[in-house]
């Protein structure tokens, strides 16, 4: 019967996602290939759209002495090379008039694309693995109800890492340009594409090494969720599941340092190298609270639909009340991150860094502040009460505006080094993002019908269970 | 109804009823002080008059006197302000960050942890007080509207707003701490034999009578007191390090300085709060409050904070490679190897790898070594601002200006004084405050109590 209301919940959810996304069929079962094959078709077709009439617009304008076709003109390439050289490479097409950049980032629209959704998906299955080695690690008790779907939640980021390495293999065999420092010759000084910051960022920013790095995430990560989880299972029928429970607090422990360095240089890597000149170390972190305070949102929410089906009656009111603090507490930590970075920068004023902000302050401004508004003041305002926080339409409310805020977040962090003023937020956009949370609750869903949703010989458990606050 | 799992540990250890918490925690302020205290108290105040006497001097003939010159213009001074204030973060990130996290060994340490704080805050805003050379001019920091023509404060700086902040904190942090108080000062009211006594303590104590709604009204204050202190902790640390990193100095403008600040903060303030803990439970005997696990917690958070600022300066040395910016990475590559690369070493070995013993169960519950690391902890934040501050000043943009920093004898004497101040104000609280906050202890006897632990255990788990 948990089976059955489970699948049911699942195929629900995913056939909502499939029907919303209108570029899915009603493949229950087909998962990953069909989405992925499908999401990634139709950001095709959009791009090519997008870039006949970039081109198109070239030739009507007459701006450039060359032909649409740049291969075919050398004049094109100094122009090209001049504009890379100069520093402020990724922004604003608009300036340097740039064709071969304006083309790449046309290009890079559907690559872009996937990898803010990829991100961002990875970013919760990722925040949900770190606030469940949190609990081992901090001998919490009131939250042991709810980690199995934490655990589910894990489940999801083998899929998100593996299809960011294979990003990066394309990226590496120049099939896109999301990563600036992967293009031919940036860091070779013979080559007409120098650039000389970024060849001194070839100790870290190369190929085999960055792929390596990448590989350590994903051993180290989904290892961990695996083994978390398999552990966790295995707490039902272990003999002595105190000792059971120690070794999965020091398990978490080790995980947990493991995750402080790769979340900061995760984020180096995939994020901050997109625009490779510019650096924050703050950076990292700020990325990390993102990624914590979406994985929160979206267990909540996990929460509370598993609730309205009927399941989790051990969750009360005061776990719910205690989830939305939570949710409340990190959207102010990630306001304080975000406001640290941006003030420090914005009040320095500084050439090399503040370019960052000037990409996001022009094109982007109305999306910035939007993005700001709905992950600050709308949980501030909505959570703040002890009431609304017990209050699962409240609770939703906050949690939607929330997912579409960071989502907006890892979007405003990727788009405009990559696609400049190409960008757009519409179908396709939406589509992935279904296709992606479609494909996640179906993981998440068969994960959490495959064993009880009370992790029994827990020793913490009932405590969990009495929660009462 | 409230459950505990049996496999957490019990807080208070022995067979203790309500009276016994009383009666101990009531001890030290209803006896004589022993001779040993008196010794220490001596040393102290030996210590904080000759502090005395170098502020005196400072004031009298103008900071000229310290060892500043014109390329390092803050070392000592801005050192010992920003390594007082981050000391000063345990207390209320204990009582209140704690207690919105529910944490209830935080019960038997807030209390000494918060007075901590408030002193220690008193030993920071010193600083900025005598650094003025005009110190009866002081009331100029205050944006009050003034007859002497349009002089405003400068809103743009953040010294400015190191006032707001660190006034805002420390009025908040006393009121938290006095609400704390009261019913346990009624406690000694109660307790108390002779009349001036009693006297004194019936006024400390507010009339309190312990009546079902002064409890309702107590727990609402704090819990108000708990939320408005938690964003009060991280502003404080946050805007200190925001006088460095606003700045367009290589070394002092970076991004991750406000959370790697106030993880510092926290990392030294634990730090302190061993050391005194561990010297007030075997003084007053408080071993079955103060317990093993109370070191042992605070261990853990002191490895966590100094591994969190471990990778902060990884991070650091990271990304100024990485910058590409020829002054940044020469900043850094100054700290690590150049004349002032003792320092750097010294923060580094303190603060990043002695935590790491904490990893082992045997040294974290050890109390001679816990007290050793909490020391050497504090040693290596002093050195992390001296770090900061003077490597990335004595060095600028023009070689022909670079210069060295040595302290005069009033730098250190002002330092020594501080710490003497310091030790006073602790000394003088330690005799006359109940050092465990008693009545919040009391609420978790039956839950945590070992005895409490021992019945539920043998009357199954209900």
């Amino acid at each position: 019967m948990l089976i059955g209301a489970v699948s049911i919940g699942a195929s629900f959810f995913m056939g909502e996602g499939h029907h919303e996304g209108g570029e899915h069929t009603e493949n229950h079962e087909g998962g990953e290939a069909a989405h992925h094959g499908e999401g990634e078709h139709a950001d095709h077709v959009e791009a090519n759209h997008h870039e006949e009439a970039a081109h198109g617009e070239h030739a009507a304008h007459g701006d450039h002495p060359y032909h649409a076709d740049p291969s075919m003109n050398d004049e094109f390439h100094k122009t090209a090379s001049r504009a890379t050289r100069e520093n402020n490479h990724f922004y604003s097409a608009e300036e340097h008039h740039d064709a071969e950049h304006a083309h790449h980032q046309v290009q890079n629209k559907p690559w872009a694309n996937l990898l803010v959704n990829n991100f961002f998906f990875l970013a919760v299955a990722l925040g949900a693995l770190f606030f469940l080695a949190i609990q081992y690690a901090a001998q919490a008790g009131w939250a042991i109800v709810v980690t199995r779907v934490m655990e589910a939640m894990s489940q999801f980021l083998v899929i998100p890492v593996l299809i960011m390495i294979v990003l990066i293999v394309l990226g590496l065999g120049h099939s896109h340009h999301l990563w600036h420092w992967m293009q031919e010759g940036i860091m070779n000084p013979a080559s007409e594409n120098y650039d000389e910051i970024i060849a001194g960022k070839e100790g870290f920013l190369n190929g085999p090494f960055y792929i390596a790095r990448s590989v350590i995430y994903l051993i180290g990560w989904v290892g961990a969720a695996l083994l978390l989880r398999k552990m966790s299972l295995k707490m039902a029928t272990t003999a002595d599941p105190q000792r059971h429970w120690v070794k999965m607090r020091n398990l978490s422990a080790g995980f947990l340092v493991f995750f402080a360095v790769t979340s900061s240089t995760s984020a180096w890597d995939w994020i901050m190298s997109i625009d490779t000149h510019w650096f924050s170390t703050l950076f990292g972190w700020y990325v990390f609270a993102g990624m914590f305070v979406s994985a929160l949102t979206v267990l909540t929410m996990l929460v509370l639909f598993l609730k309205s089906i009927g399941l989790l009656p051990e969750v009360n009111h005061s776990h719910i009340q205690d989830l939305g603090k939570f949710m409340f507490a990190f959207s102010i930590f990630w306001t304080y991150l975000w406001f640290s970075q941006f003030m420090l920068i914005w009040y320095s004023n500084i050439p090399e860094e503040v370019t960052y902000y000037m990409a996001r302050w022009g094109e982007y401004k109305g999306l910035f502040f939007t993005m700001v508004a709905m992950n600050f003041l709308f949980p501030v305002l909505i959570l703040m009460s002890r009431d609304t926080k017990r209050n699962y339409g409240f609770l939703i409310t906050a949690g939607i505006i929330m997912i579409i805020g960071h989502w907006l977040d890892v979007y405003i962090m990727v788009t405009p080094g990559t696609v400049g003023s190409h960008w757009s937020i519409g179908l396709v956009q939406l589509g992935t993002f279904l296709g992606y949370a479609g494909l996640f609750l179906f993981v998440v869903f068969r994960s959490l019908a495959k064993a009880k949703l009370m992790p029994e010989g827990h020793p913490m458990l009932q405590e969990s269970k009495y929660h009462h606050i | 109804m409230h459950y505990e799992a049996p496999i957490r540990k019990p807080l208070i250890i022995g067979d203790k009823s309500y009276h016994d918490i009383t009666v101990d925690i009531a001890r030290p302020v209803e006896t004589k002080a022993p001779r040993s205290w008196w010794l220490v108290f001596g040393i102290s105040l030996a210590a904080f008059l000759w502090g005395i006497g170098c502020i005196l001097y400072t004031i009298g003939v103008g900071i000229g006197t310290w060892g500043l010159n014109k390329t390092v213009g803050w070392a000592w001074d801005i050192t010992n302000f920003v390594w007082w204030v981050g000391i000063g973060h345990a207390g209320t990130l204990i009582s209140a960050v704690l207690l919105l996290f529910r944490q209830k060994w935080r019960m038997s340490i807030n209390r000494s942890a918060e007075a901590m704080t408030i002193f220690s805050v008193i030993q920071a805003a010193l600083f900025p007080g005598i650094h003025m050379g005009r110190i009866w001019l002081a009331y100029f920091v205050m944006p009050i509207p003034n007859q002497f023509g349009s002089l405003w404060v400068n809103f743009n700086s953040p010294l400015l707003w190191d006032v707001f902040a660190i006034s805002t904190y420390f009025t908040v942090s006393v009121v938290f701490w006095y609400v704390g108080l009261i019913p346990d000062f009624a406690m000694i009211r109660d307790r108390a034999i002779r009349p001036v006594t009693k006297h004194i303590y019936k006024i400390l104590s507010f009339g309190w009578g312990g009546k079902a709604k002064h409890w309702q009204r107590f727990e609402e204050v704090s819990l108000v007191l708990a939320g408005l202190a938690t964003p009060l902790v991280l502003s404080v640390h946050t805007i200190v390090s925001m006088d460095f990193a606003t700045s367009v100095i290589p070394g002092w403008h970076t991004t991750i300085f406000p959370p790697y600040f106030v993880a510092g903060a926290i990392f030294s303030g634990f730090a302190m709060v061993n050391t005194l803990l561990i010297i007030v439970r075997k003084v007053f005997r408080m071993e079955d409050y103060i317990t093993i696990q109370h070191i042992e917690m605070m261990n853990i958070i002191i490895m966590l904070t100094g591994s969190i600022v471990g990778i902060a300066y990884i991070t650091e040395l990271f990304i100024a490679w990485y910058s590409g910016v020829e002054y940044e990475q020469y900043a850094f590559l100054n700290r690590a190897t150049g004349p002032y690369w003792w320092a750097y070493w010294s923060m580094m070995t303190c603060n990043v790898f002695s935590p790491q013993f904490m990893w082992f169960k045997k040294l974290r519950t050890s109390l001679i070594f816990s007290f050793i690391i909490s020391i050497v902890v504090n040693i290596g934040m002093w050195f992390e601002r001296f770090v900061i501050i003077v490597t990335s000043l004595h060095r600028d943009y023009l070689p022909s200006s670079w210069s060295m920093f040595s302290p005069s004898f009033v730098d250190i004497g002002i330092f020594i004084g501080t710490i003497g101040f310091f030790f006073v104000l602790f000394l003088l609280y330690a005799r006359s405050f109940p050092v465990i906050a008693q009545a919040e202890l009391k609420t978790i006897l039956k839950s945590s109590g070992e005895n409490y632990k021992k019945l539920q255990e043998k009357d199954g788990h209900h």
